[in-house]
């Protein structure tokens, strides 16, 4: 009778039978959103609750700066150039040798992001020779006008204490807004097995020279998926 | 002119404001109640679908998601309406409304409600007047309903011809493949419970079944009942059997190029339909608004639940969350079936058992009427009919071998 134990297999998932309840009771950010304009937490009791979300989940991007506050972007398009999507415009500009931006010859003088376009597949933040772009685990924005969609360098670009700005369309949690490199310290220099571990690449601008994620032995004994 | 050439209610005799307003009063609560009935209907199969797949489900607008529903519709309301190119402009825009009105016409045949109990005919008084539970209640009922699920075959048909485009069309040709090859199945399993009850009309085939023994899916052997759900089921065009919507397969079938209000009615249709298909079933097998009477030994009870003259509508709404909760089971249950596998289960296997159930009824019936022995009435037709099934399935294994030989797919 195999057929017909699907039926029962199915009924005893309701919670009333013993079925376990796999995802939350999240609201897009609109509760959050309400909590917090009243001067509270964003999730007071517990009911509005994020999923927990994968170390290197691709998210939105950030546009990282130097420990001494230079912007990482050297205006190369390279990322514009390898996006399947066609999402990122970039226009790079020669930097004022008196007051640089970057600490290279030139610098992102447009750096816009359309996100109803981006797949968020993070080939940009590969691309990247500087690793100006990176993606933060932030998903939870939504936006009501095109305008909103586009993101612009004033946007991306992380503030003056490195971390993501935080607009007015997402919905950051706490923590939320340390980890946002997390794909790129993932990747071992070169791709090598020998360099794993090891730091390949440079400071951010509040963090120093992040660690890397801990390598695939300590991973497997520590049972991460 | 009286009401009874209307047609609007047999028992009304005179034509008096009041009986005008009492069928107004009708239709504007079946129409009121069929509409937020299947607003509610899509806000249950989604949480009992989430529900059965660990998920939430809708629970944002309003009070545990009631409102989802109404939210979608404000949204597909203020939507752009799209017009393609090529598609035919008067039959796109008619399409619609041949799927839509069906469906909402398919409620005034049903009795809602009214006791029935011990062979009471279920007509209750408002301003004096005699009226019955149910909008109309014409002696052709049953035709009624065969008619009405066939024109809906039109409105799914029509919209994918006339939306100019591939996939559209493939949905429709499915569509009306597997509703006409159904409605066969459909049309000989009712065809059984009108030869128990003797009647076309849906409150005579409701009032003869009074008590748990006489209600029809008992009556008729369960077989006949057990073919509809499955008949009924394609003809809603539900999963398992939603070949027409196949989403891998055909984008969303039949209204891919449907936008806005458009969709929403068709959208509001086939939920409705999934809604009046229960109704139809409690009607015709499960009693309607009859109670559920229990007397085993000792323990006895009359159904009664102490609500007065809601009584049979509270049990009639019962039996139906039960059916419309077996449909969202189904769908989360079942695959959808090839399409082979559809035409066969409908051709070869469905309706040669409901032809053949119904012949049995017919010969037991007979046999009742003229005084013959039940036993061998039984037995030869029993005999006969299963001479006549092992012809059929030696034909139709003949008839795949040789296909086989030509090197057919199917």
């Amino acid at each position: 009778m195999g057929y017909f134990e699907g039926f029962l297999v199915v009924a005893k998932q309701h919670r009333l039978f013993g079925g376990k309840r796999l995802t939350k009771n999240y609201s897009g950010g609109r509760v959050a959103k309400k909590n917090v304009a009243k001067g509270g937490e964003a999730d007071p009791h517990g009911d509005d609750e994020k999923a927990p979300k994968p170390e290197r989940l691709h998210g939105r991007h950030v546009l990282n700066r130097y420990e001494d506050g230079m912007e990482k972007c050297i205006g190369c398009e390279l990322c514009a150039g390898v996006c399947p999507a066609k999402c990122i415009y970039v226009r790079g500009a020669d930097n004022d040798p008196d007051a640089p931006t970057s600490p290279g010859e030139r610098f992102g003088f447009v750096y816009e992001i359309n996100y109803l376009r981006c797949i968020h597949c993070d080939l940009c933040v590969e691309a990247c020779p500087t690793e100006a772009i990176t993606e933060s685990k932030l998903f939870e924005f939504s936006f009501t006008n095109r305008q909103d969609a586009i993101y612009t360098k004033a946007e991306l670009l992380v503030g003056d204490d490195g971390k993501p700005q935080q607009l007015p369309w997402e919905d950051w949690r706490a923590g939320e807004d340390l980890n946002t490199s997390g794909w790129m310290r993932a990747t071992s220099p070169s791709g090598d097995a020998e360099f794993e571990g090891i730091p390949g690449w440079s400071g951010e601008l509040g963090y120093g020279v992040r660690t890397p994620e801990p390598s695939q032995d300590v991973r497997d004994q520590k049972g991460d998926k | 002119m009286s009401a009874a050439v209307l047609a609007i209610d047999g028992l009304v005799e005179k034509l008096h404001w009041s009986t005008v307003l009492i069928v107004l009063l009708k239709v504007l609560i079946v129409f009121v109640v069929g509409l937020v009935v299947t607003m509610f209907m899509v806000w249950f199969e989604r949480k009992i679908i989430a529900g059965m797949q660990n998920r939430v489900g809708p629970n944002k607008a309003g009070p545990f998601g009631l409102l989802q529903t109404l939210a979608d519709g404000i949204k597909l309301f203020f939507k752009e309406d799209l017009l393609p190119d090529r598609a035919d402009r008067v039959v796109f825009r008619l399409a619609p409304f041949l799927a839509f009105v069906p469906a909402f016409l398919v409620w005034s045949v049903i009795p809602l409600g009214g006791d029935f109990t011990h062979g009471k005919d279920g007509v209750i008084k408002i301003f004096g007047e005699r009226t019955l539970v149910q909008l109309a209640d014409p002696p052709i009922g049953v035709l009624l309903l065969l008619a009405l699920s066939s024109i809906a075959v039109y409105g799914i048909m029509l919209a994918g011809w006339s939306s100019g485009s591939k996939y559209p069309l493939l949905g429709s040709v499915r569509a009306s493949a597997q509703m006409v090859s159904y409605e066969a199945a459909l049309g000989l399993s009712i065809a059984s419970v009108l030869l128990i009850s003797g009647t076309l009309s849906t409150h005579g085939i409701v009032g003869g079944q009074s008590g748990f023994t006489n209600w029809h899916v008992i009556a008729t052997g369960f077989v006949p009942f057990a073919i509809f759900m499955i008949a009924a089921t394609a003809e809603l065009n539900r999963p398992p059997f939603d070949l027409v919507e196949a989403e891998q397969e055909l984008v969303g079938g039949f209204n891919t190029e449907y936008s806005s209000l458009r969709f929403a009615l068709f959208f509001l249709a086939e939920f409705m339909n999934t809604v009046t298909m229960s109704g139809v079933i409690v009607t015709l097998f499960f009693g309607g608004p009859q109670p559920l009477t229990i007397d085993i030994g000792n323990v006895e009870w009359n159904g009664d639940l102490h609500l007065g003259p809601f009584n049979g509508t509270v049990w009639f709404i019962a039996k139906v969350l039960v059916f419309l909760y077996v449909y969202v089971w189904l769908r989360g249950t079942l695959p959808r079936l090839r399409y082979d596998q559809l035409m066969n289960l409908g051709w070869k296997v469905l309706i040669p058992i409901s032809l053949g159930w119904f012949l049995l009824l017919a010969a037991l019936r007979l046999a009742n009427d003229n005084d013959w022995n039940r036993y061998v009435v039984a037995g030869v037709s029993i005999a006969v009919l299963g001479l006549c099934a092992s012809l059929l399935m030696a034909a139709v294994r003949v008839s795949a071998k040789n296909r086989e030989r030509e090197g057919a797919m199917f």
